[in-house]
């Protein structure tokens, strides 16, 4: 069974990646956010650059900042981007 | 009120819109912030504001609900603005209304301190090497800190 999530990068993510969205299908092995990202890794040398250091990576699921234990499912918005620096 | 806008805003006829009307209102309290210039040899002559449109709308207005479940508001608004902006220019302003200055004053450094580490921006500067991001503060964090709990 596979479905597909959305992906969003913002700030320096989405300059590394490249892209500021895309939509891709969920590996069946890939059942929460640690194991997207693991997955997002390996899939070249560019991601995994990227989300090479995760103490300053933020996720949010749906809109809603979550942790690394945070289930992913087909369908889901998931954005990733660096810590915010608004205000 | 949530507002996410490019256009600058004029800060006294915000103040003036948000009390008025209403006599219970005792004291309105507002921060501004604004694009600072860091001096320094980098020199920046110009921030971009990044956000997430549709998560900052939500958060903003999720951090506004819980100002007002913590204080007795008679009204609150936040504006934050995107896009490019100079030194100088007014980035964001947070105001809040009460009967009393108490709870206008507090709600008021609540939404501007949980604003900065909950608000979905991301600032790059530009300098002469290019385009530069901002990194985020601890000092930040440990400030939204303080109300949590």
């Amino acid at each position: 069974m596979s479905g597909r999530v959305k992906l969003l990068y913002f700030a320096w993510l989405r300059a590394r990646i490249g892209q500021v969205e895309e939509e891709v299908p969920l590996p069946a092995q890939v059942r929460d956010v640690a194991g997207l990202l693991d997955w997002l890794r390996g899939r070249n040398p560019r991601y995994a650059e990227a989300f090479r250091d995760l103490s300053v990576i933020r996720v949010a699921v749906n809109q809603d900042y979550v942790g690394p234990e945070h289930p992913v499912r087909a369908g889901d918005e998931i954005a990733i981007f660096p810590p915010v620096t608004g205000g | 009120m949530i507002r996410v806008q490019r256009e600058d805003f004029d800060t006294g006829k915000e103040l003036e819109r948000l009390s008025a009307g209403d006599h219970t209102i005792g004291g309105v309290a507002s921060f501004v912030g604004l694009v600072r210039d860091m001096g320094g040899s980098h020199g920046v002559s110009a921030l971009t504001l990044e956000h997430y449109p549709g998560m900052t709308e939500k958060k903003l207005a999720e951090i506004e609900a819980e100002a007002n479940r913590r204080w007795p508001l008679a009204a609150s608004l936040i504006i934050h603005r995107y896009g490019r902006l100079e030194p100088g220019d007014r980035i964001v302003l947070v105001a809040t209304a009460s009967p009393h200055r108490e709870a206008a004053l507090a709600a008021c450094h609540f939404l501007i301190d949980w604003l900065k580490t909950d608000a979905p921006f991301w600032k790059s500067e530009a300098t002469p090497e290019g385009e530069r991001w901002v990194e985020a503060r601890a000092e930040d964090d440990k400030a939204t800190h303080r109300w949590r709990g």
